[in-house]
């Protein structure tokens, strides 16, 4: 049955992540943002000590998600800071044995807090991931990683402040093109790994992203993801690519879902100061009676709704065990491109409200944009789109 | 629990439906545009079907049914891929008896609901557009002025679906300032259908000026009798149907274009495999995904009983910009062949233009 009514469950667990993102982040939320690279310490803390409480663990489900969503309601830098597995967590989820996700994910509510990052994006590389050139070499019972990972979210947080891990993307076998591209489990204080630079960015600020090199990093031969086996036959489809892209089709719902937080930030923002001003929006009103504000208002308010149901689709096809590579990419593309757009639209629509940092809707702009960007850039997942409903293999569709 | 599977009852309506316009319509959509009439064995045959019958109840002669919004999108969506017109044709009994369904009195109901249950096609009707810049729902030209027996109604209405063959009408007019709806019997005194109208699209469907001239009603034809109806919500169920309809459109022009691009050679390869093209199709899935979502849970909440003035006009005004960018892409993709009237997509950017005019002209 169509049915979109919240579980009690799900009402209960966006009331407090809604608490949470308003009484804790948004009283910090300009301050790291001013504060580029400084820990929220006492915030992280604080987090862990209410880690039973379930409001900051991060599952994949519907549930977690419009968590999420309200968490990035809040702040989308700080949320990125919760102690957690995160898109590492997403990989070994996505393409780990259940031994391995028991291994790399079961003690991370124990002991001090813990990240996990993902390291895919090389300096000559971003969406191409199949054009990845770190290197993976089997050494008898162990890997040596060689290689520079650049735009790690969470890296210097995940290796350098806690006991996390990344999983590194690399191939085993150049050769083999992406059949040759495997996933690694790599435990902070590994040798061989450092971070090398953590970038300054336009905004998300709270979080870091770190640039990772990997110089004869040796790591036991059981923490590659997936099958070890290059299937030299099919050179095109292999489970070690495969597992990036399944790891995808988890992970871009959830970066929708953060998008529609930042998003509804902005529009609520809005609405709040139209309704201090008097002004109402008439939904009933004929279109040509509509003023520009109502029909920017309610455009923006119609995208936010069509990105958001992309997402919950996206993410309750994934709760049904269908394949939802094209609807994670759709709701993915939607949304990254809907919030840039909200964002941008309410500064406009704001005027100098918008645009003093007096306000944090200037700051939602800044961090509104990178949901069309990482995970893959809006174009990638246009590309995804139409080689699925093409039925274009990535010859076919360049 | 939020759940995108309809029932599997739904999933057998929109399997019957969709049979049917791949079979009876996407044959002769284009002779029916160019004739501008529709052959009455295909509506006798989608009347058989039972779209308006299967949601009047046991006791009023129906097969009693869930009326449902959503269930009446999904048919929209289906039946609209098909054709737009033919689609219009054969739910616009629906404009007058949903209404009736919903609002009506028992004596309302006793008396018209029966006669959407026979075999045959039943002729009935709305009017609510009048024609003038600034058209607007809820502040309607056309009159309803009470008097001791009844109510005297004045004033022009247009785009009246099948205003000449139906024996009833619903004829909405405002009433001290605010909206409600008059059921006319086919040859009152006062109500005068004019000739049938000329549009850019929607040819194959009949539409009307219809004028009201001292037209008298009896007290007991107001909808809802003294309570009167909910027009906000007749409102919010026709920018759903609409809104479902501009899906199943866009859907057609959709897979059309995309089939056109795979077979369309320049330049020595199909144009789809180039970004330009295939971006555009990406975007036009999308979109109509998206639309097609936002459907579903305006008429969930209108399912619900909930006020629904919200998401449907948001759905309503998102649809029709779909609607009419999927079509013009569509035309867009074909070139010059889009052009051509042997091609379809020509028709359905004519037909997708219509939707920001189409208010009141479908129902769920």
């Amino acid at each position: 049955m169509i049915d979109f009514e919240l579980t009690p469950e799900q009402q209960e667990g966006i009331k407090a992540a809604h608490k949470a993102a308003k009484e804790l982040f948004r009283p910090v939320s300009r301050y790291y943002d001013e504060h580029e690279h400084e820990s929220p310490q006492e915030l992280i803390d604080h987090i862990w000590r209410k880690r039973s409480e379930g409001i900051f663990n991060m599952g994949m489900d519907v549930t977690s998600v419009l968590r999420i969503e309200e968490l990035c309601w809040g702040d989308a830098g700080l949320f990125l800071c919760i102690p957690g597995p995160s898109l590492g967590g997403a990989a070994v989820f996505a393409s780990g044995t259940k031994k391995q996700l028991q291994r790399f994910l079961g003690g991370f509510n124990e002991g001090e807090p813990k990240w996990g990052a993902m390291a895919m994006t090389e300096p000559g590389c971003g969406s191409d991931t199949s054009a990845i050139t770190a290197t993976a070499t089997r050494d008898g019972d162990k890997w040596v990683l060689n290689g520079e990972k650049i735009f790690v979210t969470m890296g210097k947080r995940a290796l350098e402040d806690s006991d996390g891990f990344v999983v590194v993307w690399a191939t085993v076998d150049k050769s083999a093109g992406r059949a040759g591209i495997k996933s690694f489990v790599v435990p902070a204080g590994t040798p061989g790994m450092r971070v090398e630079k953590l970038e300054k960015k336009l905004g998300i600020k709270a979080s870091d992203t770190a640039t990772i090199i990997f110089d004869n990093c040796s790591i036991p031969f059981g923490n590659i993801l997936g099958n070890p086996e290059i299937k030299k036959a099919d050179r095109t489809e292999t489970k070690g690519f495969k597992g990036a892209m399944a790891t995808f089709d988890v992970t871009r719902p959830i970066i929708a879902a953060q998008a529609l937080g930042v998003g509804r930030a902005a529009l609520d923002f809005v609405k709040e100061i139209l309704e201090k001003e008097g002004i109402k929006i008439r939904y009933s009103a004929p279109r040509q009676k509509l003023t520009a504000l109502e029909r920017d208002i309610t455009e923006m308010e119609a995208n936010y709704k069509a990105a958001k149901l992309l997402t919950l689709r996206a993410l309750w096809m994934m709760s049904q065990l269908q394949p939802n590579s094209l609807e994670s990419s759709m709701a993915k593309a939607k949304a990254g491109l809907a919030v840039t757009k909200i964002t941008q639209k309410a500064v406009e629509i704001m005027g100098p409200l918008g645009y003093s940092r007096k306000y944090l809707l200037e700051k939602w702009m800044r961090d509104a944009k990178i949901n069309d960007i990482f995970e893959g850039t809006g174009q990638i997942n246009m590309l995804i789109v139409a080689r699925r409903i093409l039925n274009y293999s990535r010859d076919q569709l360049k | 629990m939020i759940s995108f599977s309809p029932t599997e009852e739904q999933q057998m309506i929109v399997s019957m439906a969709k049979q049917f316009a791949n079979d009876e319509m996407c044959k002769i959509y284009r002779e029916c545009d160019e004739n501008g009439e529709i052959p009455a064995s295909v509506i006798d045959t989608a009347w058989k079907m039972g779209l308006i019958s299967g949601s009047i109840p046991e006791n009023y002669g129906g097969s009693g049914g869930e009326h449902s919004a959503i269930t009446g999108s999904l048919i929209g969506e289906e039946l609209a891929w098909g054709d737009l017109s033919m689609t219009m044709h054969i739910l616009c009994p629906a404009l007058f008896a949903y209404p009736v369904l919903e609002m009506g009195t028992e004596t309302q109901k006793r008396k018209y609901l029966s006669l959407f249950c026979d075999e045959k096609y039943k002729a009935a009707t709305a009017a609510l557009i009048e024609p003038h810049f600034g058209f607007d729902p809820y502040s309607l030209s056309t009159t309803a002025r009470p008097e001791s027996s009844g109510y005297v109604l004045n004033g022009e209405k247009c785009y009246v679906p099948l205003a000449a063959e139906a024996d009833l009408l619903l004829v909405y007019a405002a009433e001290n300032g605010s909206s409600h709806a008059f059921i006319v019997e086919k040859g009152t005194k006062g109500l005068e259908v004019g000739e049938r109208e000329k549009n850019m699209g929607i040819k194959a469907l009949a539409t009307y000026e219809l004028s009201l001239k001292n037209c008298r009603v009896p007290k007991e034809n107001r909808l809802g009798g003294q309570k009167g109806c909910d027009f906000n919500r007749i409102i919010s169920r026709s920018q759903v149907a609409l809104a479902a309809m501009a899906t199943g459109l866009a859907k057609a022009a959709f897979e059309y274009s995309r089939d056109y691009a795979k077979e369309r050679v320049a330049f020595g390869e199909p144009i789809a495999s180039r970004q330009a093209i295939a971006f555009m199709l990406a975007e036009m899935a999308i979109e109509i995904d998206a639309t097609r979502l936002m459907t579903w849970e305006a008429a969930w909440k209108l399912d619900r009983k909930e006020d629904t003035t919200k998401e449907a006009s948001l759905v309503k005004a998102y649809a029709d910009d779909m609607v009419i960018m999927v079509t013009d892409r569509g035309v867009q993709i074909l070139g010059g062949h889009g052009y051509v009237r042997e091609h379809p997509v020509e028709l359905w950017l004519r037909n997708a233009r219509g939707f920001v005019t189409f208010d009141g002209m479908a129902i769920v």
